[in-house]
């Protein structure tokens, strides 16, 4: 929540994104955004709906199916002085860009001894669930989290994924922002003035006291409906939302887990070498001497996602499933 | 020859079935859609099935081909069955792959189907594969990669022309060109001409008019005929248009495709009235004949969705299963 005391305004999370690159265009001339159907298509999913109306095709440029070309595009205008903002339009598609962020724009700094940079924001998406199957459902942060060099961004509210976009596209690394497909219509309170987030703070989106449930992305409003269901039963849930992977909070995890002895990690990510695997293990080391239970995680089966409703629906945490195991942990019945 | 004659009367009966099939599938897929009985998107291939049977049609079963996210053309017309398909559209268990795939995954292998593929260019990569795969066993098979137009953006497409150049490799590239990639004209995202590009790796291509089925398997024919003899790959350019949106949900098309255009391709290509058209005009086929091939289509797509409708949805314990072989 905003923690402000100038005006709100209700808007979805689609509109938060929108709003933060038009507004980041107007005030940044070397911002541009690249990709598939992203002028007056405003993409296939609109979030970038009228943009092209008022940068122009110079600015918002629609490219060719061309992805690892554009990324590698974007890098270059990158290194040369440019804020590109690239569109992949699904996380899947990663796999076609990963030479482009991973060996490239994340090392570029480094390699160079910190005479070069790569100031570039890829805009991508994640999330299952929604019948597109194994090669357009995926959840893959844990891919650019592995690598040094990248910043990860995974906004769970329109108030975050606004704050966290603007100042993704001023960070001068580059920065892999990962939205998921089905909070596009998340409505949320917005300042209506400007305002940025850091990025690598925490967000504590629900104090509780008995058990930490940390939840990233689309697994957030996951985790506080299962708080809700746990606090019918009497358990306090403190629902903590690291918004980022890299740079990580660990201090903010860790002290809720000190204060609650008990943390279940949440991510849509397949569960194996996971980002909820790295999370649980900052926790588990850094809050050991006051833990009642081993901390938990959870994430998507590790399967390719189904396409049948029958079984794509089993493959991630629901408030349910994330409910069942917080009670567990508690030694509720 | 194992191909008939394509001026056969038999065969452009046929060629006119299997369109047929095609086209009134995608229409039912369309209904399913709209009637919120499908879960997620497909994308139709209504307007282009010339192509699909034109080019399958000069297939043995066992040559393979590689299809894209509007592959349900290119399933049914090497082979695949209606019901099985709808099977599959609908996440049942009796569907091509067990409802695991979907519209965008449906694979065949009996039919030689090596697969649709969601990743747009991906099948051009795989095909080649399955190219250099006949070559090294010196199976005499063909390999075919369909894709749109949009493919010829990835950098893959012309690594594998490359390669299937230098090795001479079995595999006949068949560019679907639409006139659009999602929500944008081709002319946008495409420098130069379509056919410069296999010409700068020395693979022979053909520009064909992808309405006329007839035009299309004649084209066609001795590219594969060559490619069986290992004189190597060739790609063939169609000139076609899909009826629908991108995909089922894209309605309002207006703002990048004008309305004119889509009833202009509507009643003059329409692939099934140009064929009907040679049928009746060259073949003296008589109305009849064609109605009651209509007939018989039309009840293989009702009996094949009641199919699909009744199956039973995969159970909880399929999930984990066919995650490694
Ligand atoms: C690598 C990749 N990039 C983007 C997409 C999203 N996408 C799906 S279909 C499509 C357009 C494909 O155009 P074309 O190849 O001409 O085939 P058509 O849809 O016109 O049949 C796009 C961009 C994708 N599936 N894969």
């Amino acid at each position: 929540m905003p923690e402000t005391t100038s005006s709100l305004h209700e808007i979805t999370m689609s509109q938060a994104i929108h709003d933060a690159l038009a507004e980041e265009m107007r005030r940044d001339p070397r911002v541009f955004i690249i990709g598939e159907d992203v002028a007056e298509a405003g993409t296939p999913f609109k979030v970038l709906a009228g943009l092209v109306d008022e940068f122009g095709k110079q600015r918002v440029i629609d490219a060719p199916i061309s992805e690892p070309g554009f990324a590698s595009i974007g890098v270059g205008a990158a290194m040369t002085g440019m804020r590109p903002v690239v569109d992949i339009m699904f996380g899947d598609f990663l796999g076609l860009v990963m030479d482009s962020i991973a060996n490239q724009a994340a090392k570029v700094h480094y390699m160079s001894g910190g005479k070069l940079k790569a100031p570039i924001v890829f805009r991508t998406t994640l999330g299952a669930t929604r019948r597109a199957a194994a090669q357009h459902s995926q959840s893959l942060q844990a891919w650019p989290s592995h690598i040094p060099g990248l910043k990860v961004v995974l906004p769970a509210t329109p108030f975050d994924a606004k704050g966290l976009l603007k100042s993704a596209i001023r960070d001068d690394n580059p920065v892999v922002f990962i939205e998921d497909k089905l909070s596009w219509q998340i409505k949320g309170l917005v300042p209506e003035e400007e305002y940025t987030l850091p990025l690598g703070v925490a967000d504590i989106k629900r104090v509780g006291s008995d058990i930490t449930l940390v939840a990233t992305s689309s697994m957030v409003q996951a985790a506080l409906g299962a708080a809700e269901k746990l606090a019918v039963i009497g358990i306090q849930a403190e629902v903590i939302d690291p918004r980022t992977t890299v740079p990580l909070d660990r201090q903010t995890l860790i002290e809720s887990a000190k204060k609650t002895s008990r943390a279940i990690v949440i991510d849509e990510g397949y569960e194996q070498y996971g980002v909820t695997a790295e999370i649980a293990s900052v926790i588990a080391d850094g809050a050991f001497y006051w833990l009642d239970a081993p901390v938990k995680r959870m994430g998507a089966l590790n399967t390719p996602v189904p396409f049948s409703p029958a079984l794509e629906d089993l493959t991630v945490p629901t408030p349910a499933s994330i409910f069942e195991m917080a009670k567990t942990l508690c030694g509720a019945h | 020859m194992n191909h008939p004659n394509p001026l056969d009367l038999e065969q452009g009966l046929h060629f006119y079935e299997q369109m047929l099939k095609i086209r009134l599938f995608e229409e039912q897929v369309n209904q399913l859609y709209l009637t919120a009985k499908m879960p997620g998107l497909a994308h139709l291939y209504a307007g282009e099935e010339a192509i699909a049977v034109g080019v399958c049609e000069t297939l043995r079963k066992n040559d393979y081909i590689t299809s894209t996210h509007r592959g349900h053309g290119h399933c049914l017309a090497k082979g695949a069955a209606v019901d099985r398909m709808f099977a599959e559209l609908l996440g049942k268990s009796a569907g091509y792959c067990r409802g695991k795939g979907g519209s965008m995954h449906i694979a065949d292998p009996e039919s030689g189907n090596l697969g649709a593929n969601a990743i747009v260019g991906a099948g051009a990569g795989l095909a080649t594969g399955a190219g250099l795969s006949i070559k090294l066993r010196a199976s005499n098979q063909v390999a075919v990669a369909f894709f749109g137009e949009g493919a010829m953006g990835q950098g893959l497409v012309y690594e594998a022309l490359n390669m299937a150049s230098l090795w001479q490799l079995p595999v006949v590239y068949v560019c679907e060109n639409n006139h659009y990639t999602e929500y944008t004209a081709f002319r946008e995202v495409l420098a130069g001409e379509l056919r410069d590009r296999p010409a700068a790796f020395q693979v022979p291509s053909k520009e064909v008019d992808g309405q006329d089925v007839r035009a299309v398997y004649n084209a066609v024919l001795p590219l594969v005929e060559r490619a069986r003899r290992g004189e190597g790959p060739a790609f063939l350019i169609c000139d076609t248009y899909r009826y629908y949106g991108h995909h089922v949900g894209d309605i309002n098309r207006a703002y990048y495709r004008p309305k004119q255009e889509e009833e202009h391709w509507r009643t003059a290509r329409d692939p099934l009235q140009i064929c009907a058209q040679w049928l009746r005009g060259e073949y003296a086929v008589p109305p009849a004949l064609l109605d009651e091939i209509g007939q018989r289509v039309a009840d293989e797509i009702r009996l094949g969705l009641e199919f699909a409708m009744q199956a039973p949805f995969p159970t909880p314990s399929e999930l984990m299963e066919d995650i490694y072989a």
